[in-house]
């Protein structure tokens, strides 16, 4: 599904830093992955190149079959409204629409009639248990809530891979535990390519490969099945 | 754009959520327009009442009058008093050939007009029937001075508006009637009605009028005559001919010919040519106030909407993030920059126009309105064409900016 090869990220400042030194990385389909790491180790700027919402220097990255490079702001939107759901460590919902207004914009973008897209998003906000609030506005609702509005945006779209940029870094651990156990439930049940960004071992726990990224460069990839072998990740132990 | 209600909705919740900010910003081009609008038909309005001053004069004449000489001439001292006759009006018609009607005129002041127990004071003019052509009048009831009441010395005359509202207070056609003029009868022939305050001798309206032949004699004032009223044939310029006219009237009167207050020769062409440049340079500075302060309120709308772009930088990029094109962004920006502008600018012109209408009511008498201050329906359409483009043009800035939006800077927002 994610095909990167020799990935190399130098941004051009006062000194040059070069960020991603050399990364290859393949991820299956229905893969649930955590790529952890320090801050400043580089782990966002995979996740930027990974969601096509920045370009790299050199190397290759295919996601399921097409060639990402070099691509026209609009190319670039197209694949990343198709192919791509976020979610966001601060939510990033719209605060001046309702819950089900924000579900509903990537089919805005998509060309979807004003009728379908709302049925849709009813839908997905009944499967993640947000009915009652769907008129709802962000700031009327919990952290966790919000996020979960903020899946429903980004499954709406069927997207290929959902990327999570620490999802959850702004929720406490019990909210922490329950939108997890969700990303959880979508790759176990929906085969969903779940990619996630964190810092914190007890999510990274919860996904069944865990990628280690330091001073650019992938260290070790470990496969985590069993998913309590470490107390991290038990009653919400998350950092 | 795609056709959906929710881009509208999406323009309406953006521009509602900053109710006084949008408020304010509009209010900016509100005012251009509706100044632009109100000049305009305000200068239209004024011009109209300062032309009706002159209405029914011709425009292209010139009088000539005599007055005491401020040459010595001929063995003449200065300072004399001398007449035009009658016979001046035959030498300009046959040596200046470039003049269409040449008319004389003499006028009495403080005459009393009576009819029954009413009476007034006027002043009399002895004019000829050509005379209609250098100050038109606006005959209300009957005829004006005819040739045969010329030859035949008839004792008729035309009374002012004025002067037939005092002496038939009941109104009605007076033609037919006899008044009585300082010591004789006169039937009345016509009430002219005109209101120009462009007059010789006096208002037209306080005014009657008698043939110039019966007034010189009843006035006992020989071929004397007081002004000549020329009009120039078309395309004469008639400050040009003016001191050949006054050469072949001094010849006569021995008269120094370069005297020019002992023969007065003027010309209404160039008081005409003074409003009408007058009213050039009104036109101009309508034009440039309201265009510069139409400009200042769009410049404003473009100020905030730039503002407003920085602030939405999150909003924008998440949007970018989940979809919208750089050009969605682009035509969301220009078309919210237009609705302001436009919605604005409509209220202007909207309240402009209610202002001249009150403005046009007031300077309505008897139903007829006096000066137009209404502006055209084209000047309308013509000030919303100009609208839309202002509003694309305050929009391309800002909406450049949050088009140069990436995603990633919605993630950046720490």
């Amino acid at each position: 599904m994610i095909h990167l090869h020799d990935i190399n990220k130098t941004y051009f400042g006062a000194q040059p830093l070069h960020v991603l030194k050399g990364i290859s990385l393949d991820i299956e389909e229905g893969e649930f992955v955590s790529i952890m790491g320090a801050s400043g180790s580089g782990k966002s700027t995979l996740l930027n190149i990974l969601g096509i919402l920045d370009n790299y220097d050199s190397g290759e990255y295919v996601l399921d079959g097409t060639l990402i490079k070099d691509l026209s702001e609009r190319r670039a939107t197209e694949y990343r409204n198709h192919f791509i759901g976020f979610i966001f460590q601060s939510f990033n919902l719209i605060g001046f629409k309702t819950a089900v207004e924000n579900v509903e914009l990537p089919l805005f973008y998509q060309g979807v009639s004003r009728r379908k897209r709302h049925k849709m998003a009813l839908e997905y906000l009944e499967r993640l248990d947000l009915l009652p609030w769907a008129d709802h506005y962000p700031n009327e609702m919990s952290g966790g809530q919000k996020q979960r509005v903020a899946i429903a945006r980004a499954l709406i779209a069927n997207p290929k891979v959902i990327l999570a940029d620490e999802p959850t870094g702004a929720l406490d651990s019990k909210t922490s535990v329950e939108v997890m156990a969700l990303l959880k439930s979508l790759n176990e049940e929906e085969h969903k390519t779940i990619v996630v960004v964190t810092h914190e071992s007890g999510v990274a726990n919860e996904t069944n490969k865990i990628i280690h990224i330091k001073d650019g460069r992938i260290g070790k990839i470990e496969e985590n099945l069993d998913h309590h072998a470490s107390p991290f990740g038990i009653n919400g132990v998350m950092k | 754009m795609r056709l959906d209600i929710d881009t509208y909705r999406e323009i309406l919740d953006t521009l509602t959520r900053n109710k006084s900010r949008s408020f304010l910003t509009g209010f900016g081009v509100f005012w251009g327009v509706f100044m632009l609008v109100a000049l305009i038909g305000g200068g239209d309005g004024l011009k109209d009442l300062l032309s009706k001053n002159f209405e029914g004069f011709a425009t292209n004449s010139a009088l000539v009058f005599a007055q005491p000489t401020t040459k010595p001439y001929d063995g003449f001292r200065k300072g004399r008093q001398w007449n035009m006759v009658y016979k001046d009006v035959d030498r300009l018609k046959a040596q200046v050939p470039e003049l269409d009607v040449v008319t004389p005129m003499v006028a009495r002041w403080g005459s009393v007009v009576v009819f029954g127990d009413k009476k007034s004071t006027a002043s009399v003019k002895g004019v000829e029937p050509d005379y209609a052509q250098v100050e038109q009048p606006n005959l209300y009831y009957g005829r004006y001075i005819n040739p045969m009441d010329m030859a035949q010395h008839r004792k008729v005359c035309v009374l002012g508006k004025k002067i037939y509202k005092t002496l038939f207070p009941g109104g009605g056609n007076p033609c037919g009637q006899l008044v009585r003029i300082d010591s004789l009868y006169y039937s009345v022939v016509g009430v002219d009605y005109s209101s120009g305050n462009m007059n010789i001798n006096g208002s037209a309206e306080e005014s009657v009028i008698l043939p110039i032949t019966l007034m010189q004699q009843t006035y006992n004032l020989g071929d004397q005559v007081d002004i000549i009223s020329l009009t120039g044939r078309p395309g004469v310029v008639l400050s040009k001919l003016s001191s050949r006219i006054r050469g072949i009237i001094a010849h006569e009167h021995h008269v120094d010919p370069t005297d020019e207050k002992g023969i007065t020769v003027f010309n209404t062409e160039v008081l005409f040519g003074m409003v009408d440049s007058l009213f050039k340079g009104v036109n101009y500075l309508v034009w440039l106030v309201g265009i510069g302060t139409l400009l200042a309120g769009a410049i404003g709308v473009s100020n905030i909407m730039m503002v407003t772009v920085r602030e939405r930088t999150v909003e924008i990029g998440i949007r970018r993030a989940i979809g919208a094109t750089p050009r969605m962004v682009l035509s969301q920006i220009i078309t919210e920059s237009i609705v302001l502008t436009i919605v604005a600018g409509m209220s202007g012109i909207l309240f402009a126009v209610a202002i001249l209408q009150l403005l046009e009511m007031g300077n309505t008498t008897d139903g007829i309105v006096q000066a137009h201050f209404q502006v055209s329906f084209w000047t309308a359409v013509g000030a919303m064409a100009l609208l839309s483009v202002l509003g694309v043009l305050a929009g391309l800035a800002p909406a450049a900016r949050a088009m140069s939006i990436k995603p990633v800077d919605a993630m950046r927002d720490e």
